[in-house]
Parts: structure tokens; C-alpha cells; sequence
């Protein structure tokens, strides 16, 4: 059981389709490696900081969605630069006075390790605090996708929970999913790649508007 | 190590581990036992490997001496 390689101060920024930057933080779960998670999805997301007031109805709606996360093979891990006493008695603050259980690890990051390594902090906006921000990691650690809020602006749960099922959607039938998708809706069959491929699609039985732009219904 | 408080007793997730692999089981074994998601048995199972409680072949986990010495402090 190796140590995973830790990460210099060197702020950096996932990219889409890479793998995840490797990391070890303490958190109110224990010590967690990201590879811990290995199999499952997992959402790696940033708060400015305990005691806050947006933070704390961001933590009361992430836990709401903890469960039908959980249904998808989804985690929840959250993270700011306050130690793991502050998660603490943050966590139990909001039980007593939201009555809302918080079931997923928070990550002490005193050090701004895993902040530096995934980009969270936007220097233009605060030094000393982290973004909103939320990292997909897909099973097998691959960023599948991110989104950056400011400091001022809570994060929309239903948003999240779109995302994760139009990830999970495309890996499952391998297609792709319009504006505004919701589970239900018709999906968008990918382009074709050649002139043939495109005189065979409009003969495929697709619904297509034109050679490009084919839709179709996911089976129940 | 984190399993372990500063009296020396087992911290409550590796308490709950330990009384698990009094029958060795996978990782996945020990966490359709106790109902618990996969990271939480990964990272505590590791932290007891580290602090030779537990002893692992063929993906299957099991306590060793010390750590069947210390299922028997358990309250």
C-alpha cells in the first residue's frame, strides 16, 4: 500500500477527460485516499468556509440529495481550508439547528493541498478561501466535468443531479444530451464522422431534423 | 494512526472492521456486513494493515494476532 505522490504548491487546474490529481487529506471520515473511491462516482466539491451562511444551505441541500446520489453509485465529499474540528462542530451545528444529518466526508485541507491541486482557490476573489466549486469524478477517476461558482452564489442541487444523469446516460447508451435534457427526454445521436456514415444515418430510423442533428428515444 | 486513539483504543469504524473479520471477508464483504460505502472500509482497512491488525491474501482480509488480541478488548 504506497502513499500516492503528493502534490507541490504549484496551482494547477484539472482537465476534462484526464484522470483526477491523486491526493490523501484528513477529513471528518478518517484519512481518505481519492482512490478509495475507485468504482464509484464520486462529487469532490469546495466551500469557502464553515459557519458561513451560503455554505450552510449548501450543506443542507447537499445532504438532501446524498441519498439520490447514492442511488446513482454517486459520493459526496466536501472541502475547505478549515481543520477538521471546525468541520466538526459545523456539522453538528447544522444537525441541531436544520435538523439534517451531513453523511459525507469533509476534507480539513489546513494546507490548501488539494485546493492548490484542483484550482479551487481564485486568487481575483479570495486567497484564504476556496470557490464553489465541483469536480465529477467518473469510477474510473477521470474528471468528467466541473463547475466554478462564486463566493455570492449557491450551488443548484437539481443542476447536479441533472449532470451526473446525462454523465451516466452517455456512458451507458453512447449518446449525448441536449439543453435543458432531463431523464425522459429524447437524446442526440452523435454526428457522423464520415460522408457515408451520414447517408446511412437518415436511413438509420432516427428522428433527423438534418444529417447532423438526430434525436431518439432511450428504451424504459 | 488514525484507527487508533490516543488511549490506544480502536476508533469506532475500526472497532466495527475488526469485530467484522472475525470471519475473513473482501473489502466488498465487509462493507455488504456492516452497510458501509466502499471508501470508508478502503481507507479504515488500510489504516489497520498499516498497524499490522490485519493481514491480507488474495483480496480477502483477515485480523492477524494483534489484531484478534484486540477484538478481545472490545467492550
Amino acid at each position: 500500500m504506497e502513499t500516492p505522490t503528493q502534490n507541490s504548491q504549484a496551482p494547477s487546474f484539472p482537465r476534462l477527460g484526464q484522470p483526477a490529481p491523486a491526493f490523501q487529506a484528513e477529513t471528518t471520515h478518517g484519512t481518505i485516499r481519492l482512490e478509495d473511491f475507485k468504482g464509484s462516482w464520486l462529487i469532490l466539491f469546495s466551500h469557502p468556509a464553515d459557519f458561513t451562511p451560503v455554505c450552510t444551505t449548501e450543506f443542507v441541500e447537499f445532504a438532501k440529495i446524498a441519498e439520490p446520489l447514492g442511488k446513482r453509485n454517486v459520493h459526496l465529499m466536501g472541502l475547505s481550508i478549515d481543520s477538521t474540528y471546525s468541520h466538526i462542530a459545523w456539522i453538528r451545528n447544522i444537525e441541531q439547528h436544520f435538523k439534517v444529518t451531513i453523511p459525507f466526508p469533509v476534507i480539513a485541507d489546513l494546507n490548501k493541498e488539494v485546493a492548490t491541486l484542483y484550482g479551487m482557490i481564485m486568487p481575483g476573489e479570495s486567497k484564504t478561501e476556496t470557490s464553489r466549486c465541483v469536480f465529477v469524478i467518473d469510477p474510473n477517476q477521470i474528471i468528467r466535468a466541473m463547475i466554478y461558482y462564486p463566493l455570492t452564489t449557491g450551488r443548484n442541487m437539481a443542476e447536479i443531479l441533472r449532470l451526473i444523469d446525462a454523465l451516466q446516460t452517455t456512458d451507458k447508451h453512447g449518446v449525448a444530451t441536449p439543453a435543458n435534457w432531463r431523464p425522459g427526454d429524447k437524446v442526440i445521436v452523435p454526428p457522423p464522422k464520415t460522408i457515408e456514415a451520414a447517408t446511412e444515418r437518415v436511413k438509420a430510423g432516427y428522428e433527423c431534423t438534418e444529417w447532423y442533428f438526430c434525436t431518439k428515444e432511450l428504451p424504459k | 494512526m488514525p484507527c487508533v486513539k490516543p488511549d490506544g483504543t480502536l476508533e469506532p469504524m475500526a472497532q466495527a472492521i475488526v469485530r467484522a473479520l472475525r470471519s475473513p471477508r473482501t473489502i466488498e464483504g465487509v462493507c455488504e456486513h456492516l452497510r458501509l460505502p466502499v471508501y470508508r472500509v478502503r481507507s479504515t482497512m488500510r489504516e489497520l494493515f498499516e498497524a499490522g491488525l490485519v493481514a491480507e491474501s488474495d483480496s480477502v482480509y483477515a485480523l492477524t494476532d494483534s489484531g484478534r488480541s484486540r477484538v478481545e478488548e472490545i467492550p
